[in-house]
């Protein structure tokens, strides 16, 4: 082919137009073809980070000691919407395909939070949140599993709190997103540091959050240890980010007054 | 012309992409945290190196001089896009920490400089190769150094542990630094002069002489 020809400009139109169509196409062809796969890998994924945070599946697996798999394990849970403002369940909100961090973005469905109130630095506080319910055979809850997020030192970590029977004891915690320091903050991944969760007491005797992440715990057997968990070494702003974000979800603006309920039967 | 056996085997060593043409570097530091996504991110750049030299040598005798770049960065952004859209839907879970650095593939000079200085000139299978060539040996090494780095940023290597941590009850304190970018600089700049003190020919000869100082004044 010949020099001007090929810098001709109607060669140069030719070949921009038809190399953005052919490039297009194969962009949106693959975009298409593949959406139900990734909606598919997202929601999977998220039934993942509960069953994990309750300690029905270990981490990095697919499935639990008796090979059942991530959907036969979720099955036993049961989603449901939490208005938080009431503390009673949302029987007019869709569990299925609701989306609580798209919901804290949308103003009609969200509150503005002022730094005071804003322990977790979450910004705007949604009106309803999810929860997911393990029920033993009786109907009674057995585990509970909340959404928590809140700002670490890098930004915002978003997890999942399990709770025991009693709504008032930690039965396991685990953070799937964060952009903690590797190896310093980071270590909210560490499952020895997670496992000391389990049992902490979430509340006072006042009846208000009192979960604390403190250097040296107090002495064996006493109450202050029942809400102990230890910072994180080399971290003193991630652990002071979880220890607000967990009191924030459990207190009163967060899941604290369906808690609350659930516990003295009013729901 | 040179044979498909050094056009697929001396960018390992002899014409490496980031020891020797300093490309590419920028991805070199931030995935070689952990062996697996480096090596993901490897499969990424070598597969859209060679696809995207394989269209655009395709092209050659057709692409208009004036629009040749823009015509070479559709191309190259179209593979990564379609890329990044399979590890989502194949590899999710390394998808999530890798998203963002299959992106910036498109901006990965290794890519565009083997379309612009091979690709253009080249046959297509020929270019295919180069691209595999560059593409691994780009990955020889990303993984050179992730070796280096996880085992002693984290103690593990591909998730397994090989050195216990102080922090799971072992001994090994581990090296803060190998996980942040900068420790890959160094990693990477010690690859460079020990690769280049082996094969003497890749130094570059200096471009100027610095004139010595002739009198203190000039300092001040």
């Amino acid at each position: 082919m010949s020099q001007p020809k090929r810098d001709g400009i109607g060669n140069i139109l030719l070949v921009a137009v038809s190399v953005c169509l052919v490039c297009s196409i194969l962009v949106s062809g693959a975009a298409v073809a593949l959406k139900p796969v990734q909606k598919a890998n997202r929601v999977l994924d998220q039934k993942k980070n509960v069953l994990i945070a309750a300690g029905v599946l270990a981490e990095g697996a697919t499935e639990d000691a008796a090979g059942r798999g991530v959907e036969a394990l979720f099955a036993d849970f049961e989603t449901r919407v939490v208005d938080l403002r009431t503390g009673r369940y949302a029987e007019d909100v869709d569990a299925q395909g609701f989306d609580q961090l798209r919901t804290a973005a949308d103003p009609s469905r969200s509150t503005a939070l002022a730094t005071g109130e804003d322990p977790a630095t979450i910004k705007r506080l949604e009106h309803y949140g999810l929860v997911y319910l393990k029920r033993d055979e009786s109907g009674a809850i057995e585990t509970a599993v909340l959404p928590i997020r809140g700002y670490g030192l890098w930004g915002t970590l978003y997890g999942y709190l399990a709770l025991d029977s009693d709504l008032e004891t930690v039965a396991g915690i685990g953070f799937y997103q964060h952009q903690e320091t590797p190896g310093l903050g980071g270590e909210v991944e560490n499952p020895r540091w997670k496992a000391q969760w389990a049992g902490v007491s979430l509340f006072g005797d006042d009846g208000a959050p009192a979960v604390a992440l403190v250097k040296g715990k107090a002495p064996e057997g006493s109450d202050a240890r029942s809400h102990q968990v230890d910072a994180l070494s080399g971290a003193t702003m991630t652990s002071r980010g979880v220890q607000n974000l967990v009191n924030f979800w459990v207190g009163e603006r967060g899941y604290g007054t369906w808690l609350e309920n659930m516990r003295g039967g009013r729901v | 012309m040179a044979s498909s056996k050094e056009v697929l085997f001396n960018p390992i060593l002899d014409n490496n992409p980031i020891a020797l043409q300093v490309l590419g570097i920028c991805s070199a530091l931030a995935v070689t945290v952990s062996m697996a996504n480096t090596l993901v991110m490897c499969a990424a750049v070598t597969a859209v190196t060679a696809f995207s030299s394989l269209f655009i040598s395709m092209l050659r005798n057709h692409m208009p001089s004036s629009i040749r770049i823009i015509v070479q960065m559709t191309i190259i952004a179209s593979l990564v896009i379609v890329v990044d859209q399979l590890l989502q839907a194949y590899a999710f879970a390394i998808s999530k920490t890798l998203s963002v650095f299959v992106g910036l593939i498109i901006t990965n000079c290794i890519v565009l400089g083997r379309a612009e200085g091979f690709a253009m000139q080249n046959p297509p299978g020929l270019s295919f190769l180069d691209g595999i060539g560059n593409g691994l040996g780009y990955s020889a090494l990303l993984v050179t150094v992730a070796l280096i780095r996880e085992p002693l940023g984290a103690g593990t290597l591909m998730g397994y542990e090989i050195l216990p941590t102080v922090n799971n009850g072992g001994w090994y304190v581990p090296n803060g630094l190998m996980l942040l970018a900068p420790s890959a600089f160094f990693i990477i700049g010690l690859l460079i002069w020990a690769l280049r003190s082996w094969k003497r020919e890749q130094v570059e000869s200096a471009d100027f002489e610095i004139a010595d100082n002739i009198q203190y004044r000039e300092a001040l």
